[in-house]
């Protein structure tokens, strides 16, 4: 290290800049992140989203302690009963009755003939079916539910094998909602890498990884992704099965996230800030670590939020068509299995509310990803 | 604007009247008959997310028939608001407060209130274009790109002014042609990306002229123009004024500009008026303390066809710079072929940016090169810095040990002379990554030295003093920076490694005059403190000439003269430098018309590229 620090001779002290500062501006000692921050709270409707997804994933994370009872706990003879909204009497509190189903011989509707006599009296922080929290705690409280443990009670209603639809919704919601944080993490790397190849080293290898990627999307998705999806064995657990459909979603997936990275990479190179710190003397590593990335890391966050609910409706659509997750593993699209007759839906409307959570992360995500967007480059101007 | 049909053109008409009638006030509110624009305490307030800004808080002038306003002012002074309110066509946070704009289009006609139209409205569309055109700064993205120029000028003639299309057209290129277009019936047909830059503002002109407004607003037309063109646009806009009578509000940074063709100046600072008054007033007897600053950054021309520096405080040049070259460039040859890695590329073309570039720069010298966009000094400048790699030809460092070939290095082999040939860039905002602190964007180059985590902080501390700034403001980011603040950090960025050679690309250009002078005054200090050599590239010869030792200057990627700074600004011997230098404009009012524009036709063998 031959540097040597420059000698500051006394008479350097008064250098300030002696120009005064123009009063309208006003100083700012915000980071990048707190710029953001800001802008994005401006976003109403980003905002609203970004509650609600917090709590759909907080219901899922808990969801052994949300739902009142198991997924996979049933009773034959309530298929498809009708949703009970609960009553409330000073004598027994939240309650309601429990009925009997018959199949009308004419008709063959399901028919329920509520006992007026038999309460079901409901409770907060009652002890229930047996559960694991996050997979480990075992544990049995739950928010509210029956205060015997014994009876039931359908909110939501019960789909055709008998169980509580709302309880199902929810433990759908841990297979639903993390399919697509997952799949979008596995594109992601995929795209960094690809995209970041491509863009930051451009020459044959852009070329190549372009055309392989214009390939790759020019394949219509359904019936690659059915394809796919059908060469998983059958015989396989809910979890390889799970980590498969997340592979498959991915590798799709990620052709988008590469040219969105590689897009922005083109564009950050020709920055002035680029060519200073290569010419600082830091190595390509560096560079598209230290200034690179950063630089859109907020754009690529954006991307990726607006990713995720694509995921999410295409596991559904795969499960939909019985070549995702199959039962017993429990998502929003194996509850929507239930309502592909048309019949049954005309008996049991019920059965489609797995569609609304589901309409619900979506739009959610969506007006996060959009609100991120706007918000991403605090320095640009907003119209 | 197209009209389904007659109705809806009568409707619009209508809709015009009944605004104009609307907006109009008493003849008495403006009783000078002369006065064609009259601005009453307008304020325009852009509200953005942390608070409201005026940027123009309560601005009154009267606008003369038949004569030239300049509003000058540096960059945030709400000149551009000021232009933009008039017609309401302020950036979108931007609204029009409160104030009047009177407007009275003949000596006779009734008085309008502009400020009280609907911005929207049938009755403002007829005003803008039709009573009052506009020209902008970046002529390249305010024409349409898919339009042909004559069809965008026919298209302003459709709504204020329509006959036949015959008609229209005849008069389109009737009005290129005044502007100065050559074969305008062809040129008619041509688009935007077809003309160059000068060309293009021309048109714009055309454009703004071709319905006769009683006043044209034009926000800086020639700052994004080199300085002969601007010359050309100058001597233009002089012409029409006199052969059409026009009304006009320029507005404008430069002061020099202000003195070539102002009747009437208006000094615009934080939103307010400091001074106005005829031009001849601001310059020779500037009352506000803010505007004897601005002329104190002009250069001053002290006798005739001589020019020295107007900043007489700048410290003692170190004597008579030593004449051993630190860097010595020798044939340089630089091409940019046209897009790579394509596997139908075909048809490429090879851009010629330096051809055979000798040059040398002394030690401790300072070494200006100055050329027109597109000259390649910039290419030169970043040869040097092994940002391009050069075709062919050597660049010849010397150091104490001995002399490399920086050329011919590896990046490897390059690493230790990155630190002894810094650069310093002209765009203070995209030259600093806005995700870093000031302290990280500095130390960068230590650290990727290898430099102890507390001795980089130590250093990059000192720097900022040296630099003028205070070491606490080394946890900050950049964007709580000013322009000139945040040079400062660039040149403290070039600086922290004790480098021997500095290139400064245009280093001041984006920059406000007052902060400029400054930046120069604090380059010049340190060079005599650090016997910095300074390769000192800009296009803005007054700069130059302020700082340099030695002048360079470029054409077409080769040097077409090089000598010591007085000698080329006293007695320049090339046809190209006595035309760069005679279109620089004369900053005293008193002297306009005295210059001669000459122009410079380059031989055959040097424009084929």
């Amino acid at each position: 290290m031959t540097l040597q620090l420059p000698t500051l001779g006394e008479e350097l002290t008064s250098r300030q800049p002696d120009q005064p500062a123009d009063p309208r501006v006003q100083d700012t000692h915000a980071s990048q992140s707190r710029l953001i921050w800001r802008r994005f709270r401006r976003h109403r409707l980003a905002v609203i989203g970004g509650i609600v997804l917090v709590l759909m994933y907080l219901v899922a994370l808990f969801a052994g302690f949300v739902a009142p009872f198991g997924s996979n706990t049933f009773q034959a003879d309530q298929a498809l009963r009708p949703p009970q909204l609960p009553k409330f009497s000073l004598a027994h509190g939240f309650y309601v009755h429990p009925s009997v189903g018959k199949t009308n011989i004419q008709t063959m509707d399901r028919e329920f003939v509520e006992d007026r006599n038999t309460y079901v009296e409901l409770r907060f922080f009652v002890r229930g079916d047996k559960y694991k929290l996050f997979g480990v705690i075992p544990a049995d409280r739950h928010l509210f539910g029956p205060k015997d443990p014994h009876q039931r009670w359908y909110l939501l209603g019960a789909d055709r094998a008998g169980s509580d639809l709302y309880s199902r919704i929810i433990y759908g919601s841990q297979i639903s909602l993390s399919i697509g944080l997952l799949g979008v993490g596995v594109s992601l790397v995929l795209g960094l890498l690809i995209g970041g190849v491509s863009g930051y080293f451009g020459g044959w290898a852009d070329t190549v990884i372009q055309r392989v990627i214009e390939l790759i999307i020019s394949i219509p998705t359904l019936p690659l992704w059915l394809g796919l999806a059908a060469s998983v064995p059958p015989q396989w657990g809910p979890t390889p099965t799970y980590f498969m459909i997340t592979i498959i979603l991915s590798l799709i997936g990620w052709t988008g996230l590469a040219r969105v990275i590689r897009g922005r990479l083109l564009q950050a190179r020709g920055e002035d800030f680029v060519l200073a710190a290569r010419l600082d003397g830091l190595g390509s590593g560096r560079i598209i670590g230290r200034h690179l990335l950063p630089s859109f890391a907020s754009h690529i966050i954006a991307t990726v939020s607006l990713a995720v609910p694509s995921m999410i409706l295409a596991e559904t659509a795969l499960s939909f068509l019985g070549l995702g997750l199959r039962a017993p593993a429990v998502s929003w699209g194996v509850l929507l299995q239930d309502a592909q007759s048309l019949q049954t839906l005309d008996s049991a409307p019920w059965l489609l509310l797995p569609g609304i959570a589901v309409v619900l992360a979506v739009v959610a995500f969506n007006f996060v990803g959009d609100g991120l967007r706007d918000s991403a480059d605090p320095y640009g101007r907003r119209d | 604007m197209r009209f389904f049909n007659a109705r809806a053109r009568a409707r619009f008409d209508h809709a015009a009247e009944v605004g104009l009638r609307e907006a109009t006030v008493a003849d008495d509110t403006l009783r000078e008959r002369d006065v064609v624009l009259s601005v009453r305490d307008l304020k325009t307030i852009f509200r953005t997310d942390d608070a409201e800004v005026k940027a123009v808080d309560g601005v009154s002038f009267d606008v003369r028939r038949g004569a030239t306003l300049c509003i000058v002012g540096e960059s945030g002074s709400g000149k551009s608001a000021t232009a933009r309110s008039i017609l309401q066509v302020v950036d979108n946070p931007g609204l029009v407060e409160s104030g009047q704009i009177l407007y009275r289009r003949g000596p006779d006609d009734r008085v309008i209130d502009i400020a009280a139209l609907d911005p929207r409205g049938a009755a403002l569309r007829t005003i803008r274009g039709g009573d009052i055109g506009l020209v902008f700064q970046e002529p390249m993205s305010s024409l349409s790109p898919v339009h042909t120029i004559g069809d965008q000028i026919v298209e302003v003639l459709r709504l204020h002014d329509p006959q036949t299309p015959a008609e229209m057209r005849a008069r389109a290129i009737d009005e290129l042609g005044r502007v100065g277009i050559p074969e305008a019936e062809e040129r008619f047909g041509a688009y935007t990306f077809q003309l160059s830059g000068g060309m293009r503002q021309r048109a714009m002109i055309a454009m703004a002229l071709v319905t006769r407004p009683a006043l044209l607003i034009a926000d800086e037309p020639t700052t994004a123009l080199d300085v002969t063109t601007q010359a050309q646009i100058l001597q233009l806009l002089a012409d029409l004024k006199s052969t059409l009578g026009m009304t006009m509000i320029f507005i404008t940074h430069d002061l020099g500009v202000v003195a070539e063709i102002a009747d009437d100046v208006i000094v615009m600072r934080h939103g307010t008026v400091v001074e106005a008054g005829p031009v001849d007033g601001i310059f020779h007897d500037p009352q506000h303390p803010y505007t004897r600053q601005l002329l104190a950054t002009l250069p001053q021309r002290s006798t005739l066809g001589g020019w020295a520096a107007a900043s007489k405080n700048t410290p003692e040049r170190p004597s008579e710079p030593t004449t051993a070259p630190i860097l010595e460039i020798e044939h340089l040859d630089v091409t940019f072929s046209g897009s790579s890695g394509r596997i139908f590329g075909g048809n490429r073309r090879a851009v010629h940016a330096v051809k055979d570039l000798s040059l040398a720069i002394p030690a401790g010298s300072t070494m200006g090169l100055v050329g027109e966009s597109g000259s390649g000094k910039t290419t030169l400048g970043r040869c040097v810095l092994r940002a391009y790699q050069p075709d062919s030809g050597a660049i010849r460092y010397h150091t104490d040990g001995g002399t490399v070939d920086l050329a011919r290095l590896t990046d490897q082999q390059l690493a230790p002379y990155r630190r002894e040939i810094r650069m310093i860039f002209q765009d203070p905002y995209g030259s600093l990554n806005p995700r870093l602190t000031v302290r990280q964007v500095i130390g960068d180059p230590l650290r990727a030295a290898g430099v102890e985590r507390a001795e980089i902080d130590a250093r990059v501390a000192q720097m900022l003093d040296l630099v003028g700034l205070r070491p606490d403001m080394a946890s900050r980011y950049p964007h709580a920076f000013s322009g000139g603040e945040r040079q400062r950090i660039g040149i403290a960025r070039a600086l922290i490694t004790r480098p021997r050679l500095v290139v400064a690309d245009e280093a001041v250009s984006a920059l406000d005059v007052s902060v400029r002078g400054q930046i120069l005054e604090l380059l010049a200090d340190l060079q005599s403190e650090l016997g910095l050599t300074y390769l000192f590239i800009s296009h803005d010869l007054s700069v130059v000439e302020r700082i340099c030792d030695r002048v360079a200057v470029m054409f077409h990627g080769q040097i077409v003269e090089e000598a010591k700074a007085s000698d080329i600004f006293t007695a320049p011997t090339h046809e190209y430098t006595k035309a760069l230098l005679s279109a620089i404009p004369l900053p005293d009012p008193r002297l306009r018309g005295t210059r001669e524009l000459l122009t410079y036709r380059p031989t055959d063998d040097m424009v084929s590229v």
